[in-house]
């Protein structure tokens, strides 16, 4: 596959960066950090991936056949497992926010600094 | 005995799920949630302390089912334990226990998950001391950092809580993810996930662009996590709202974890790889030290006093990378030192904070002045650990620095400790002096001030009329490990130990042959020069300027008024007000432009550096 994988990991990290950098919402700002870690999972996939390759599960095919590299799947899982926990308590902290600010501006927020 | 790896994490994971299940069994008995939370603790410290003291001779490495590598291959994942890594967890779980004991009488109820939270909490920054492979290095990351953002936002019908956790956990969130990236490119290039795999591969070929980007992004979110300039944002917002037994852990192992795992990164996996040891030690120096000064500064005009705790933790931070940094044997022991002699007195100085929300509930430096006379026992307490944090002989703090300074041989350094320790000095004596015993003059009616004073109402049980002891025992005993610490390290055998494991950390082969070959190494050769590890004269005076000054500048901060240079109506700093609150605005997004900010430069130094 050669570069392109590389460059679309680029561009998924400059996108997400940049719409969080300037966020005027929060439910917007983690969208755009689930963007970054989007990443990921392409850069993931995208290291392993063997041109021809199977599904790697040796059940119905041969041992020895060509086939895509399992441990990035894997690795790949375990970011979503990640992911869905960190995106869950910052949805849940977004929600909060509207009930004790009444906002969602992060520059708003900010003015009740701790 | 090699089960004592795994039943470190496996011990608080386990009492988590289980408290997490029977939870509504207890919700009468709050006292067994609290009593198996500190003894998991505690228990944990024991095995941690067993397993230092089992390395003190060889690191020593467990693998999971039994899987072990065959042909420098790895296959399975490992737990690779020596006395620095075993003993910075070690560490955290005693200040655990320190915290499960004082928040036995803190909270009004057994609230929440705050127990669930801790125990995972543990087991993350073990597995993270522990690990041997780079992507559960991510992992144990992700699991300490969720559990510390649930926990900074303990108090969610609060403001504050909310506003912090969010930046705490977004900052350290891409960080984390730009961390994954460098660990996929890692991969991709070297087919491994193990650290010494890795390092095998990397120490046999020149060094690649990808390697040099896979090692900046993979230390971007260490770097995060340790708190330095300018990625360290997110730390003073979240210290100032976490709960007081949380911040103790925040502060005296979290952040310095951070700096571990970037030590970690350079000495075990990529440091012979990446070669241009003299222009990686100067770049590492040069963060630390702007870390330090922005960090001291910041610290000196703070006057909510948890917040002031926190900037002071950053300066901190940045002489520990600088000790890191000098890339000797005496440097990193002086590093390890000081974290375990900072950490001490830190937290004690939180518990004794905490002590005060407590009962006089406010954390107000300027609305507390004169109110801690009350207070007696928690003001010796808090003015010892000040002492302490300001590097007083024999606290760990002076000798750790004493051995830093020692190890780099250069006045310029030493000048810059000497100004962070008595900014930061100054700054916590000024406390302990204007709150606990009235000194200075009493502060002009600042209307703000009234606002502020008492926005933390809702932490902790309504004030009473005697402080429990559960809550001064851990404080008074946290301080006096303090001192321990320094005392122990002044034994010439102990020092020794202490700079000999130093080596061991840094020497890459011997990682290497340990993990890959099970080999029991004893004995290192030194690739960089060793100095002995002992108390020098220069260090003592050193300290000892440093407290003098750090006592003079708290007594002029509080005196200030009276000074005949100044003119009248003259506030010192008033001046940079609006600057600082647009530098550290508390908005995210301006973080994360300095997140991205800092990445690029990182990233334009090491190109030019490494070619």
């Amino acid at each position: 596959m050669g570069i392109v994988p590389f460059l679309v990991v680029a561009w998924i990290i400059v996108a997400g960066l940049y719409g969080i950098v300037t966020s005027r919402d929060l439910i917007h700002t983690i969208v755009c950090l689930i963007v970054v870690q989007s990443s990921t999972y392409v850069l993931l996939l995208g290291v392993g991936y063997v041109t021809g390759g199977a599904a790697p599960y040796f059940w119905d095919i041969p041992v020895g056949t060509r086939a895509v590299d399992p441990v990035v799947q894997a690795l790949a899982l375990t970011d979503v497992v990640v992911e869905a926990a960190v995106t869950a308590l910052l949805l849940a902290f977004a929600v909060q926010a509207q009930k004790r600010f009444g906002t969602l501006d992060p520059s708003q927020l900010a003015e009740f600094k701790g | 005995m090699d089960q004592l790896y795994a039943l470190s994490v496996t011990v608080p994971l386990v009492a988590a799920a289980a408290l997490l299940a029977t939870r509504p069994l207890f919700a009468r008995h709050r006292r067994v949630l609290d009593l198996v939370a500190a003894g998991v603790s505690a228990a944990v410290a024991v095995m941690l302390g067993f397993l230092v003291f089992r390395t003190s001779g060889a690191d020593s490495t467990y693998w999971f089912a039994g899987f072990r590598p065959s042909g420098g291959i790895v296959i399975g994942i490992d737990f690779e334990a020596g006395p620095l890594s075993a003993g910075l967890a070690c560490l955290g779980a005693v200040l655990m226990t320190a915290s499960m004991v004082f928040s036995w009488r803190y909270f009004p109820r057994a609230g929440g998950y705050f127990h669930v939270l801790m125990l995972t909490f543990l087991a993350g920054m073990t597995g993270f001391c522990l690990t041997g492979d780079v992507f559960d290095l991510f992992v144990w990351f992700e699991l300490m950092g969720v559990s510390a953002y649930a926990l900074t936002a303990y108090r969610p019908e609060e403001r504050g809580p909310i506003q912090g956790a969010l930046n705490f956990a977004i900052t350290n969130s891409v960080g984390a993810y730009l961390s994954l990236t460098g660990i996929a490119l890692i991969y991709g290039r070297t087919g491994a996930l193990n650290m010494a795999q890795i390092a095998a591969y990397v120490s046999h070929h020149p060094p690649s662009g990808l390697i040099v980007i896979a090692f900046l992004l993979i230390i971007t979110g260490l770097l995060v996590k340790g708190a330095i300039v300018p990625f360290h944002f997110w730390l003073a917002d979240a210290h100032a709202v976490a709960p007081t037994p949380v911040c103790v852990l925040f502060s005296g192992v979290m952040v310095e974890l951070g700096l571990y795992g970037i030590a970690r990164m350079y000495w075990s996996v990529f440091g012979t790889g990446l070669g241009h040891r003299a222009a990686i030690s100067h770049l590492f120096l040069a963060l630390g030290l702007l870390t330090a000064v922005v960090g001291a500064l910041f610290c000196f005009r703070e006057r909510h006093v948890k917040r002031l705790l926190a900037f002071s933790t950053i300066s901190h931070a940045g002489m520990f990378l600088a000790g890191f940094a000098l890339l000797t044997p005496l440097g990193l022991a002086g590093a390890a030192l000081y974290v375990t002699g900072h950490a001490f007195v830190k937290a004690a100085l939180f518990l004794a904070v905490g002590i005060v929300l407590h009962r006089l509930r406010s954390v107000n430096e300027t609305w507390l002045h004169g109110r801690g006379r009350r207070l007696p026992v928690t003001g010796v307490i808090f003015t010892v650990a000040a002492f302490g944090l300001a590097d007083l002989p024999p606290f760990g703090t002076f000798l750790g620095k004493g051995w830093i300074e020692d190890s780099a041989a250069a006045p310029w350094l030493t000048a810059i400790f000497i100004a962070c320790g008595v900014l930061v000095g100054g700054a916590v004596l000024r406390v302990a002096g204007g709150v606990f015993y009235g000194l200075g003059d009493p502060p002009g009616e600042d209307p703000q001030m009234a606002a502020e004073a008492n926005e933390e109402t809702g932490e902790t049980d309504e004030g009473r009329q005697r402080t429990p002891l559960s809550m001064l025992i851990p404080a008074a005993a946290l301080a006096a490990l303090g001192l321990a610490a320094g005392v122990a390290a002044m034994a010439p055998k102990i020092a020794a130990g202490i700079e000999a494991a130093a080596a061991r950390f840094q020497d890459q082969p011997a990682y290497i042959a340990t993990v890959l070959t099970s080999a029991h190494v004893t004995r290192v050769a030194p690739p960089y020069p060793v100095a002995p590890a002992d108390v020098t004269v220069g260090s003592v005076v050193t300290a000892l300027c440093s407290v003098l000054g750090a006592a003079a500048l708290a007594l002029a901060a509080l005196y200030w008024r009276r000074l005949p240079l100044l003119r009248r109506g003259y506030e010192p700093g008033a001046g940079l007000t609006v600057p600082i609150r647009r530098f550290q605005s508390g908005i995210i997004n301006d973080y994360i432009t300095w997140l991205v900010a800092g990445v690029a430069t990182l990233g334009g130094v090491l190109a030019l550096v490494i070619r």
